[in-house]
């Protein structure tokens, strides 16, 4: 790492964890929590998708294993009895295991083949939901508790949130932390030899296998991190709105998911952090506009995709070029 | 000088069309061999089934002894038969330095997890593709462009950055498709000195597929002819110049019927 990204990710930290805490404070716009808090986790799940187009597969179905870990997250906790901390990384293992099963048949199918597929799986996820005894059908998992105490040898690490005078803001420094963690994890393998080699296999893939690189294997691997990221953000969304339904991740949320890839840019690692954030909060935002809310909002998505069709943070690249 | 690779009846059938009938032939170690035909006699086919990118139907390739037909590209490469592509198949975004140093990996010995984390082999084993990076774009005589982006590149230099990755693998064989294909006079005699120069200075063993016969009578030791998937003559330059076969296949035969 050099000196200006080290200096952008300190002033990342600050942002996120000191400055948006105290404008919240001092506006009084609390609500702006539980926006922000989806924001980080929807981010999350984005990240596993950008990471599937990084090996050149759209993927329109991480709406699927969101789904699959809050069911995960939920049931251990109601029926198991398990500390909802824990729930979150068997959340993120179940969606990786559960994707190397799906994907070692469906990732030899390239381009608007495996992305058919994909869209498929969140429909399917969902009727599994419905039919599946364990899952409670269509009432789905209801009054689940806030998360407990999580402590190490007698000392607390995380409280436990319903003694907290505010979970909205532990809420919001949770999945910031979590999310701020998986994207360290992204950057890392983007930039480490695995990056480089799902690069190769995004460029072409009869030239990846002919260097010697066992393509099937890497595609299945970074499918498995990608739905892993999808795992833990569904686990960790169940904590928040404590509850899932079948209907909680759908087709939609699948594809709101490429979109923010799209809109923040697939060369560029934070490119789904920056693309969650301009669609979800921009979505909120405009709640004033009343009744034109959606015609304004589709006006400035053509016009972004028109304008920047490498994503919102070519914008950088493009002012370099020039100058 | 031993035998390196051993084609013995290789046969492969798209349904009734047979593209490649039972073809036999040797490549002895340090030499440069070359496959000719006439277009659709099948020379694509065999490269493609000596690299397993597609199953035989019958028939095996044998590489030191062991069977390499019918595993998978990445199995074969890390054997050391490894091809390079007919079109300029390159990794397009990336820039040639890049292009070589991703073509490393198979002589990586860190893990991927090693890799994620820095462990001390990875960081070692980066330094050395570095290395070995540098020094095959000065052998290929690409320094002067190793930071562009390889989409931007001319076809020559496209086909030299193609050699470039294959050499990246350290191959006892580099398999070479039509490598002076869309090349003039100049181009091509630079890219047979290079060619040679994989031999004489590296040690390796080189199969082509071509088209250009004054290249192929320069650069090769032998030469197998196939036709219709057959495999019709084979001997050295010389030999191939004067077989009658060869002539006909190419040429054409007097046709008696209709009195030419």
């Amino acid at each position: 790492m050099n000196i200006k990204q080290i200096v952008g990710v300190v002033v990342f930290l600050l942002l996120v964890f000191i400055a948006v805490p105290w404008a919240i404070a001092s506006s009084g716009r609390w609500d702006f929590y539980y926006t922000l808090t989806s924001v980080a986790l929807l981010s999350i799940a984005s990240a596993g998708v950008w990471l599937t187009f990084y090996i050149g597969r759209i993927n329109i179905g991480q709406g699927a294993y969101a789904l699959a870990g809050g069911y995960v997250s939920a049931v251990l906790i109601m029926q198991v009895g398990m500390n909802f901390w824990f729930t979150i990384p068997l959340a993120g293992i179940f969606c990786a295991l559960l994707s190397v099963l799906i994907g070692v048949p469906i990732l030899r199918l390239r381009g608007v083949y495996f992305a058919m597929v994909t869209l498929v799986l969140t429909e399917v996820m969902r009727l599994a939901a419905l039919a599946l005894p364990i899952t409670n059908g269509a009432k789905g998992i209801t009054s689940i508790p806030l998360p407990q105490e999580l402590s190490l040898f007698g000392l607390t690490l995380i409280p436990d949130f319903s003694t907290l005078e505010n979970p909205k803001l532990a809420f919001y420094f949770a999945a910031v932390s979590i999310m701020v963690i998986c994207y360290a994890v992204l950057w890392r393998i983007v930039n480490s030899r695995l990056g480089h080699l799902c690069r190769s296999l995004q460029q072409n893939e009869e030239l990846s296998a002919s260097i010697g690189v066992h393509t099937a294997y890497l595609r299945v691997l970074a499918y498995s991190i990608s739905s892993f990221f999808g795992g833990i953000a569904g686990a960790m969304f169940v904590a928040i709105s404590q509850s899932i339904y079948p209907s909680s991740f759908q087709v939609a949320d699948s594809i709101n998911f490429m979109l923010n890839c799209f809109l923040g840019g697939l060369g560029y690692v934070f490119g789904p952090m920056l693309g969650t954030l301009v669609l979800y909060f921009g979505w909120d935002l405009l709640f004033t506009t009343g009744r034109y809310q959606l015609l304004i909002y589709s006006s400035l998505l053509i016009a972004l995709i028109l304008l920047l069709p490498n994503g919102i943070l070519s914008i950088f690249s493009r002012k370099e070029k020039r100058s | 000088m031993s035998t390196i690779l051993e084609v013995d009846g290789i046969t492969k059938k798209y349904g009734g069309l047979v593209a490649v009938n039972n073809v036999s032939f040797d490549v002895t170690e340090g030499e440069i061999l070359s496959v000719i035909g006439p277009n659709g006699a099948g020379k694509s086919t065999l490269f493609k089934l000596i690299s397993s990118f597609v199953r035989a139907t019958s028939g095996t390739v044998n590489f030191k002894g062991d069977r390499i037909s019918n595993l998978t590209p990445h199995t074969v490469a890390r054997k050391g038969v490894v091809r390079t592509f007919q079109e300029t198949t390159i990794f397009r975004s990336m820039t040639v330095r890049e292009n070589v140093v991703v073509s490393h990996h198979l002589r990586s010995k860190a893990s991927l997890l090693g890799f994620f984390f820095g462990s001390n082999t990875a960081r070692a084993d980066e330094e050395a593709f570095g290395r070995s990076a540098d020094e095959i774009i000065e052998f290929l005589g690409l320094e002067s462009i190793s930071n562009e982006v390889a989409s931007n590149l001319p076809q020559g230099h496209l086909r030299a950055l193609g050699m470039a990755i294959g050499l990246a693998t350290d191959p006892a064989i580099l398999l070479l498709d039509e490598p002076f294909a869309g090349m003039n006079h100049d181009e091509t005699m630079r890219m047979v000195n290079l060619v040679r120069s994989l031999r004489d200075e590296r040690g390796i063993t080189v199969l082509l597929v071509e088209h250009d016969m004054p290249a192929v009578m320069k650069i090769s030791d032998r030469i197998v002819v196939i036709n219709f998937g057959e495999k019709i003559a084979e001997g050295s330059p010389a030999e191939i110049q004067s077989n009658e076969k060869v002539i006909e296949a190419y040429l054409g035969s007097d046709d008696d019927e209709i009195g030419l």
